[in-house]
């Protein structure tokens, strides 16, 4: 698969397998290497195994088979406490009874560090996140936006290398959500910590991430920077899991060094470029993004090929306009464009021709 | 029209009025009292229930407690003697007289017995001195002092006559004093009861400490399985709940006499014990029949009213709160003591709150397996109900017991607060 192990990584998954009925795998042998500093996501479905890593990572879990190590150390028979990892909970895990300057102090505590120097590295962390005034309120008393910094500052107290992030900002609102992703953005880059981040939104992920892991089916399916993963989806699960694609069926027509013809059941051809096919005659996914589909015959790079559309559907969303066309036979494709002076407005009843360019259209290997 | 006007005139430029001019707070309880009144018309079934099953009857014991008119309203001339002499006064010839005409007449009207009986309970041995001198009392003739002297010389004994003077008033505290090993002395100062009589205030230490106890056992045994319940799936965990639950259904004279077979000394565990070879025919533990029985076969009882609180309380916390701390650098102890534990503290307080009130004033197994030592206040509070019937005496130890409950339970509000109290 895609998972390039960095045999120098600071985090290194090594050949993982994990089960927790002995019957079927909910992690099926992943490889995957973390470099210090480095802000990588696991994005996936629920049920994708993602979360069961950030757990074994944590040592909440034990892995089945197979070697996790941290800094070159073998982890799979260190206790959490002793990991020295911070982590931020989907629900924040704030501990109830105690003040946020207590929550704070708590893992410094543990540590035995001094109260003079407690307080210092409480207040520090406090304004790293602008939350030093509610040092004496209970989490109760705070706002999940509040809550959310808290925890962050409690994960980053004690000064781990690496921080883990379980869906931290899923129970927020989507305004505070974009603003608290900006957030810890910021202080990944200031602080210089690796973080591990599990998400299921692809936005979050495209945003924060130097790079994605795309868990499914207790496989990595791809791992890439954010906008290879965007661009480029090596299969059709991560071209339908990241973003808004049109899937096209069809058979390979003809393929010669990087370029693929396509015919669809219809008879028309179409362009693509090959990803995972190899052979004429094999059964293909063609995946295009919307806002790459062009409907204006000036606009098309020569030698396109164009098709028949009809429209179905206009969409107004403000910055967008959204159409909705019936294509091959199909009646879910859809095309994008942005809503610059002078734009069509497509009128539904419509029929136009579209094509694109063949680099934007990914011809892949339709069973994955 | 005009006055009223007058009258209402200074208020309602102060208070808001209705669009009609009526003022709002009238119009708002106008509006609300047919629906007040059908609420407490709803509530009033439960509110007579409790009022006459519970409220009355609590207050009549505790009337019982201090009031006590069986002498005072039998023997009225005798009562009205002693309110016109003051204490110290030697009993002349006119409070012979007073004493014999009280006793035949209570003769006549057969309520001697219970003059004697209140006379008995402060000086044994009088009961039979009444109820003696009442069938001879038609032979009784003046000078009364000699006659009764003649008939029994007991009636000639000053500790008799402060007795007597002492249970004349209906009203009195000496219940209390004898619920707690007290009495008076015969110039009527209150004195420590004599050493052989001294068993209430042992009775009230040993049933504080054996619930104390039974309320530790109870915690320690049902924290585990009240977090087993609360982070099992909840398949398992309702099956578990029902084997909790079982005791519940079943009949507590059924647990109790099973306890007795498993622990009495030919029982289960005894064999067992004999047949692998730990112990053998002499050396037998007495497990029933004393402090352990009450002990053991409570614990069993009371498990379920410490578990289900706990239940309640663990349920809700989710796993991340451990992990967390986990996370942050602390041993699993650490986690447990600082951030587990305090959570749980609402369920702790209101299952050994639960435990330990019900187990102070238990009644059927200390009764059926504790034995001589094994017997709680509550024990004896029947025994004076059903045996020795002094109602009075019973009621000021219920009272004492009462009171020992509300001062805890209002030691607990201000130590740990009766708002984080969670029953279920």
């Amino acid at each position: 698969m895609a998972a390039d192990t960095r045999a120098d990584g600071f985090v290194v998954f090594d050949h993982v397998q994990k089960s927790y009925d002995g019957e079927t795998l909910v992690v099926k042998d992943l490889n995957l290497g973390i470099g210090k500093g480095e802000f990588l996501t696991m994005l996936g479905p629920s049920g994708s195994g993602k979360t069961t890593c950030l757990m074994m990572l944590a040592g909440f879990e034990t892995a089945t088979n197979g070697e996790i190590t941290l800094d070159g150390r073998p982890i799979n028979q260190v206790p959490p406490h002793k990991r020295g990892i911070g982590m931020v909970f989907q629900n924040y895990a704030l501990f109830p009874h105690m003040t946020v300057g207590e929550n704070l102090a708590f893992p410094l505590e543990v540590r035995g560090m001094a109260k003079s120097d407690r307080e210092a590295k409480v207040k520090r962390a406090l304004d790293m996140v602008q939350m030093y005034a509610f040092i004496n309120r209970r989490p109760a008393q705070l706002s999940g936006g509040q809550q959310q910094r808290i925890a962050l500052a409690r994960a980053l107290v004690f000064d781990p290398a690496l921080v883990l992030m379980d869906e931290p900002l899923g129970a927020l609102d989507k305004q505070l959500r974009e603003h608290m992703q900006f957030e810890i953005k910021h202080l990944h880059d200031s602080l210089g910590i690796t973080v591990v981040y599990v998400t299921h939104d692809q936005g979050e992920a495209l945003t924060m991430s130097d790079r994605i892991a795309v868990f499914n089916d207790g496989r990595i399916q791809q791992l890439a920077p954010p906008s290879d993963l965007y661009e480029r989806p090596e299969n059709a699960f991560v071209a339908g899991f990241i973003g808004e694609n049109n899937k096209l069926h069809g058979k390979i027509e003809e393929i010669s060094d990087g370029r693929a013809l396509v015919r669809l059941p219809t008879g028309e051809l179409i362009d693509a470029t090959p990803v995972n096919v190899h052979r004429k005659g094999q059964s293909t996914l063609v995946s295009i993004r919307p806002e790459r589909v062009e409907f204006k015959p000036e606009l098309l790079p020569p030698g396109a090929h164009a098709i028949d559309a009809e429209v179905l559907e206009f969409i107004y969303m403000g910055d967008l306009f959204r159409t909705r066309l019936r294509v091959a036979g199909s009646d879910d494709f859809v095309i994008k464009s942005r809503n610059t002076q002078g734009q069509r407005m497509l009128q539904p009843g419509e029929k136009i021709r579209i094509g694109w360019a063949p680099a934007d259209a990914r011809a892949l290997d339709p069973v994955n | 029209m005009a006055d009223m006007t007058a009258d209402h005139m200074p208020q309602a430029a102060a208070k808001l009025t209705t669009a009609d001019g009526r003022p709002l707070k009238a119009a708002l309880a106008r509006a609300q009292s047919s629906a007040r009144r059908r609420a407490f018309l709803l509530v009033l079934p439960l509110l007579a229930f409790v009022l006459l099953t519970f409220i009355l009857p609590i207050g009549q014991m505790l009337h019982r407690s201090v009031h006590n008119n069986g002498f005072s309203a039998n023997m009225p001339l005798m009562t009205q003697w002693f309110a016109d002499n003051p204490i110290g006064t030697q009993p002349d010839e006119a409070a012979f007289a007073a004493l014999a005409t009280d006793i035949k007449a209570a003769a006549v009207a057969r309520t001697i017995g219970i003059v004697g009986t209140r006379v008995n309970y402060e000086l044994s041995g009088t009961r039979s001195l009444f109820t003696a001198t009442g069938r001879k009392a038609d032979d009784l003739a003046p000078p009364y002092q000699a006659a009764l002297v003649a008939a029994d010389e007991q009636w000639a004994d000053p500790v008799l006559w402060a007795t007597m003077r002492q249970v004349a008033r209906a009203y009195s505290p000496n219940f209390f004093l004898a619920a707690v090993d007290l009495a008076r002395d015969t110039d009527g100062s209150i004195i420590r009861a004599p050493e052989d009589r001294r068993v209430y205030v042992m009775l009230f230490i040993r049933t504080f400490v054996l619930a104390a106890l039974i309320t530790v056992c109870c915690l320690i045994l049902g924290f585990p399985i009240a977090h087993l319940l609360a982070t099992l799936p909840l398949r398992w965990s309702n099956l578990l709940m029902i084997l909790v639950l079982l005791p519940f259904w079943t009949s507590l004279l059924v647990r109790t006499t099973s306890w007795i077979v498993l622990l009495q000394g030919q029982g289960v565990v005894n064999n067992t014990l004999v047949a692998t070879g730990i112990l053998t025919d002499d050396t037998r533990i007495q497990m029933i029949y004393n402090q352990a029985g009450t002990i053991i076969a409570m614990t069993h009882i009371l498990l379920p009213f410490m578990i289900l609180p706990l239940y309640s309380v663990m349920r809700p916390i989710p796993p991340s709160y451990v992990r967390a701390a986990r996370s942050l650098g602390a041993t699993s102890w650490t986690a447990f003591r600082r951030i587990y534990l305090p959570q749980t503290l609402p369920g702790i307080g209101a299952g050994a709150l639960l435990v330990f009130i019900l187990g102070v004033g238990y009644y059927i197994t200390p009764a059926l397996v504790g034995g001589a030592s094994g017997q709680l206040i509550s024990n004896l509070i029947a025994f004076h109900m059903q045996d020795s019937l002094n109602w009075s005496l019973a009621a000021a130890l219920a009272a004492v017991l009462l009171a020992c409950v509300l001062l805890l339970y209002w030691l607990y509000d201000r130590l740990i607060g009766i708002d984080n109290l969670k029953l279920g």
